[in-house]
């Protein structure tokens, strides 16, 4: 069976190429950013687009690596959890308590730094509305959005 | 970093950059992946089972059924009663037959499509009531009861002037971690295993695999691996087993991940029930019985049913003082998917139903529904339906009280929590756009629930804890090694306090669980924080014991020394020596098992024993926004009171507060496992809906710390009680915002609608 | 499987040509989900990620022409003025990171019943631009729909673009769910009102085996607000005719029951919604 000894992908994560030879057509960006590149930063919650756990920056845009397919993402650029010029928002994850088991975070730091970049000092309903995507199984969201305001204050 | 602080958690750095390593996140050279055939019958005789088409697939290494299983076939965690690999019968829909193990995944899918299964399909038991018939199929050579426990407490005759019945049905919820089922075997090529897992108790999985395996227990080692959330549904064997199995076949690294889909055939769910209660009271509203019965649905195979339905049973009155009670708890077996831990653990279900009885109670005697829980509301000293009297604070009525006083929500109904009328965000419906206020109506709703810490009925809870004290570059530093599993809940950082806390010492690393230590027992029944906590002190203590005396007999005798700030301090707090010079190159270790009090078996005749540890409670108020035309909900607002006895780590006691009542949200507005004839009609995130952070509003919350004389720094346990009572305090507000009785949860829409 | 990515549409058009089976992918949110989720394996992929115009948009003899892989997000930030019924359904359209995704085109391809964008498109009688390598057509929205995830297109052809004119007067969209974010429609209402031509507009979504208009429902209300000389002055519209509106519009839905709600409270909302949409649109006409 012909599992994946035809594509392959080349694309720019976090500011540097990385290429993968040999991956089976099928193959999401999740799966050959985990599993090709070793970055499992992102992760595999629901693997489809429900739960924002795998959220990334694909040119720019906020997007779940799972509903890209890994053809997709060639000659893209990536910023992936481990690539994000995240410092200020993860900092305030961990001050704010907003990281119990912690497999949604890196989505959830990933989409809040995609919200205060267009909107820097968001209310209470705009996170809500821009973080509608990120499931917390954990926490009951009070100190996520306590710690995208206490980024937005240090931004 | 010491007990009382609210202290960051020591993973959150890595955790918040990705570089926190998950059990689904792990690679070896050489890796394969496996896949399970599972069944697609709930019930079904084996008639055949042919992997020869699947063996000579392209990149398959093995493929594997019962016949391979080289040691016991059969596991379980009270009743050994489920098959590794199913055999002669599959009981549910997506129960394992068979696992691949393959270079790709796409290849061991691919592979497990392949393996074919003959089967004779069976007419499925799909209703509790169905499997107590007599003619009905017996699922298990002991029939299709699981356990039946009966506590007859008080005078089984006795009357009341005012009477209320109710009958309640309970939905079928997912604890739906984040984290898939997955982990790492890797074999050490004599004919060991190392199995890198998320568990929630590694010991009991070491025990049952090296049964399976057919090892002895030194040749199975278990680490734990970062969890993506637990809340029961890492107490049975997953994948654990077949990784294990297609490794030590391969002689390579297997992994296995389950998909969504296949995590929700993969662990067991909150058991679905049914519960028919009638109270009793005198007319200034006290309790005179309360009759129920109680039926959970098990599914195919047992689990923890056991301990679940005698939770069920015994908290089933709620927190109040009851003279007289016949209750009726039972447990079965179906073809339905198996149900065992999760958070709450049977307290959950009984809530909704005792609760919903004292507000029809209340209206029936028309009296103010807080008023009567406070009127019942046991104390100390007071008696449980199981006989078992409670000690220690008691603080049933003042947490009532205190949701009671909480300031009502900002903003007018239909504006949630004062976002304004435009915001839709704030609207039931949210941004969906389906009322701009038309059909809101508010109501306000109150419950109170408790629950046991720790395991029940004389099985031994204990934890072991290994302390270390040594110097390093120069300083001190303290090294706590137990098998504790962090599934999030900040068990790692609270050793650490204790550590540091007894031990005076700033640097203290907590070691990975894994097998290489004594049992912590589990991360469950909201105990990890008393039993490993108590190990950890006991230890630690321990330790600091032979560090002064090794200051007294070396430079201080008979003084009263103690440990501050890494260094040995005299009674009139001088400083003495530094901890560094004093142990040079001697370590110091201690491991300790700490045991709380002894609990007893409940008596099969009249369920009066001892049975049960310690006891936490937790008290909500909900304020909810009904669209009473279409159905639609708006949770505005949560307010819960709950005694934690102390505060180890507040701002994480915080976050257990916030989110077990988020989970409680969910059962009550929206989450279910929707079966129908035994097939799960919704197993993916768009269909088995979780709380987004639109649905869960702000939780106000006052935390007491009114100190258990019996437990470590006098805590109690902390997960479980938010889970109890947040869904019935919501259900209660729907009832008031709408008039309706609801007898059904998760509330769907068209319970609320014509 | 084939992966394809061709880097022009007319290259795209002979692919789909030679490889009729071929599934077109472009935001992902639907094709990845099967793939992920092991729900079938297509013999090949087309990925028009590629295709520059696809995700552009302009004016076309009075209508705008909006590529079939404009995502939500650049809808409801470029066209919400002008489409405002499309875009309060693109703002239910899953999460920040679906929208920024997720094409009008990919849910015009896939069909389902439940489609957010179906409805305001049905109430606006937008038009499908459909494409192969031997031509051009437009289908009416109105006509394109032909069972649960089926359409009108050819098996050579792709979707090109969607046609539809700026919102000649108020419009509005209503979709009810189990949850307040990140949710299918257990149904789905849009409504369009054009006061210059006198007409009704309206669109079900998630309560019938296609998208489906409720023609009576538009009819009678056009009936209604002519007769009173409504259109012109304005008039408010008795509870009664709003109620009947509501009415037609439920009986113009043939919902079934199934893991997201029953057919008896879809009917049920349906006409709770239409009541709720034109109240509103017509307090801003």
């Amino acid at each position: 069976m012909g599992v994946g000894r035809r594509l392959k992908v080349d694309c720019t994560v976090n500011g540097s190429r990385h290429v993968a030879d040999g991956v089976w057509e099928g193959e999401s960006l999740l799966y050959v950013l985990r599993e090709r590149f070793g970055l499992y930063g992102s992760k595999n919650a629901c693997e489809q687009g429900e739960c924002g756990s795998c959220s990334v920056y694909l040119d720019g845009t906020l997007v779940c690596a799972c509903l890209v397919l890994g053809g997709q993402a060639n000659g893209r650029s990536l910023v992936t959890i481990e690539g994000l010029d995240g410092e200020k928002v993860e900092q305030a994850f961990v001050e704010a308590g907003a990281v119990q088991c912690g497999f949604c975070t890196p989505g959830l730091v990933v989409a809040a730094h995609d919200l205060l970049q267009r909107v820097p000092r968001p209310t209470d309903a705009q996170i809500r509305e821009a973080l509608a995507g990120n499931i917390c199984r954990c926490t009951g969201y009070a100190k996520i959005i306590a710690a995208v305001h206490m980024a937005a204050g240090s931004a | 970093m010491r007990v009382g602080e609210s202290v960051q958690r020591s993973d959150g750095p890595a955790k918040v950059r990705g570089d926190f390593a998950y059990s689904s996140d792990l690679h070896a050279e050489g890796m394969l992946w496996g896949a399970t055939v599972r069944s697609p019958h709930p019930y079904a005789r084996i008639l055949s089972i042919d992997a020869s088409g699947a063996r000579t697939m392209p990149g398959v290494r093995a493929v594997l059924t019962h016949e391979d299983v080289p040691g016991q076939k059969l596991y379980g965690l009270e009743i050994q009663d489920q098959p590794v690999l199913a055999f002669d019968f599959v009981r549910y829909w997506g129960e394992a037959i068979a696992v691949v193990a393959a270079d790709h995944p796409e290849q061991a899918r691919r592979a497990a499509e392949k393996v074919r299964v003959e089967y004779q399909v069976l007419s499925p038991v799909t209703e509790p009531e169905q499997a107590l018939s007599a003619n009905a199929p017996q699922l298990h050579p002991g029939g299709n009861v699981t356990r039946e426990v009966k506590i007859r407490h008080g005078d089984q005759s006795a009357r009341a002037d005012v009477v209320v019945r109710g009958e309640y049905e309970i939905g079928m919820q997912d604890q739906a971690p984040l984290g898939p089922e997955s982990g790492l075997a890797i074999p050490d090529g004599e004919g060991g295993v190392d199995l890198s897992i998320a568990t929630q108790w590694l010991h009991v999985d070491q025990e049952q695999l090296a049964g399976i395996l057919g090892l002895p227990k030194e040749m199975v080692r278990l680490t734990l691996a970062g969890i993506g959330g637990a809340f029961g549904a890492r107490e049975d064997l997953s994948m654990q087993a077949h990784a294990c199995l297609l490794a030590l076949k391969t002689g390579r690294p297997v992994k296995i991940s389950y998909s969504r889909t296949e995590s929700f055939v993969g662990h067991v769910h909150r058991h679905p029930g049914r519960l028919a209660y009638e109270h009793g009271a005198n007319r200034d509203g006290r309790l005179v019985y309360v009759r129920a019965r109680i039926i959970l649905d098990g599914g195919a195979y047992a689990s923890s049913s056991t301990a679940v339905i005698a939770n069920a049973t015994c908290f089933s009155v709620g927190p109040y003082v009851c003279p007289n009670a016949t209750i009726d708890g039972i447990v079965v077996y179906t073809n339905n998917p198996p149900c065992g831990a999760m958070r709450g653990f049977g307290s959950v279900q009984n809530c909704y139903a005792h609760e919903a009885q004292m507000d029809r109670l209340a209206a029936a005697l028309d009296m103010d529904p807080v008023e009567l829980r406070i009127r019942n509301a046991m104390e100390t000293g007071s008696e449980m339906i199981t006989g078992q009297v409670i000690d220690g604070p008691v603080p049933v009525a003042e947490l009532l009280r205190r949701v009671k006083a909480f300031p009502s929500p900002l903003g007018a109904e239909g504006q949630g929590d004062g976002g304004g009328m435009h915001d839709l965000t704030a609207m039931p419906g949210g941004v969906s756009n389906t009322t701009h206020g038309e059909g809101v109506k508010r109501g306000v709703g109150y419950a109170v629930g408790f629950k046991n810490i720790g395991y029940s009925e004389g099985f031994d809870d204990y934890s072991t804890a290994r302390v270390r004290l040594y110097v390093v570059d120069g300083r001190p530093r303290v090294e706590v090694h137990s098998a504790a599993a962090e599934v999030g809940q900040g068990i790692v950082t609270v050793q650490a306090q204790i550590a540091g806390t007894e031990l005076g010492v700033s640097d203290v690393v907590v070691l990975n669980a894994d097998t290489g230590v004594g049992s912590a027992g589990s991360s469950s029944a909201s105990r990890q924080t008393y039993i490993t906590g108590g190990a950890v002190k006991a230890a630690s203590e321990a330790v600091c014991k032979r560090a002064l005396e090794l200051a007294e007999s070396e430079l201080h005798p008979a003084s009263e020394l103690r440990i501050e700030n890494d260094t040995v301090v005299g009674a009139d707090g001088k400083q003495i020596v530094s901890l560094a010079t004093l142990l040079g190159d001697a370590v110091i270790e201690e491991t300790r098992e700490f045991r709380p009090r002894r609990t007893h078996r409940l008596n099969p005749e009249t369920g009066q024993s001892n049975a049960h540890m310690q006891f936490a409670f937790a008290a909500h108020r909900a304020v909810v926004d009904v669209d009473t035309e279409l159905g639609l909900l708006k949770v505005v607002e949560l307010a819960t009171a709950q005694d934690v006895g102390r505060a180890i780590n507040p701002i994480a006691v915080q976050g257990q507060l916030e989110g077990g009542a988020a989970q409680g949200l969910g059962l009550a507005v929206m989450e279910e496992i929707q079966v129908k004839d035994g097939v799960i009609r919704n197993p993916s995130f768009t269909d088995y809906l979780l709380p987004t952070i639109l649905d869960m509003p702000p939780v106000r919350m006052d935390i007491l710390e009114l100190g258990d004389p019996n437990s470590p720094y006098g805590l109690k346990g902390v997960g479980e009680p938010p889970t109890i009572s947040s869904g019935p305090a919501i259900v209660a507000a729907i009832r008031a915002a709408t008039g309706r009785e609801i007898t059904r949860v998760p509330v769907r829409p068209h319970d609320l609608t014509p | 499987m084939e992966f394809m990515q061709p880097a022009t549409w007319s290259e795209a058009l002979a692919m789909k040509a030679a490889h009729p089976e071929a599934t077109p992918i472009a935001g992902g949110t639907d094709v990845m989900v099967g793939l992920n989720l092991d729900h079938g394996r297509p013999e090949s992929i087309i990925d028009l990620t590629r295709i520059r115009e696809l995700g552009e948009w302009g004016s076309d003899d009075g209508w705008l022409r909006i590529g079939a892989g404009v995502t939500y997000t650049k809808l409801i930030d470029e066209l919400g003025d002008r489409l405002p019924g499309l875009a309060m359904a693109s703002r239910t359209v899953g999460s920040p990171q679906i929208r920024n995704r997720g094409t009008v085109g990919g849910n015009l391809g896939t069909a389902s019943p439940a489609g957010d964008a179906h409805p305001p498109l049905l109430a606006a009688d937008a038009q499908v631009e459909l494409a192969s390598a031997t031509g051009t057509r437009r289908v009416p929205v109105r006509e394109f729909f032909t069972g649960p995830k089926q359409t009108t297109m050819r098996k050579d052809e792709l979707i090109a673009a969607f046609l539809v004119e700026p919102a000649a007067g108020p419009q509005q969209f209503s979709k009810v769910g189990t949850r307040n974010a990140m949710v299918i429609a257990v149904c789905s209402f849009a409504l369009a009102l054009d006061p210059a031509r006198r007409r009704v507009g309206t669109g079900i979504g998630s309560a019938g085996p296609t998208p489906l208009r409720a023609t009576e429902a538009e009819r009678f209300l056009e009936g209604v607000l002519d007769e009173q000389g409504s259109w012109d002055r304005r008039t408010r519209v008795s509870e009664a005719a709003v109620t009947r509106f509501g009415e037609l519009v439920a009986s113009a839905a043939r919902p079934i029951d199934d893991v997201r709600g029953t057919a008896a409270y879809r009917r049920h909302a349906l006409s709770v919604l239409a009541r709720r949409c034109f109240t509103w649109a017509w307090a801003a006409a």
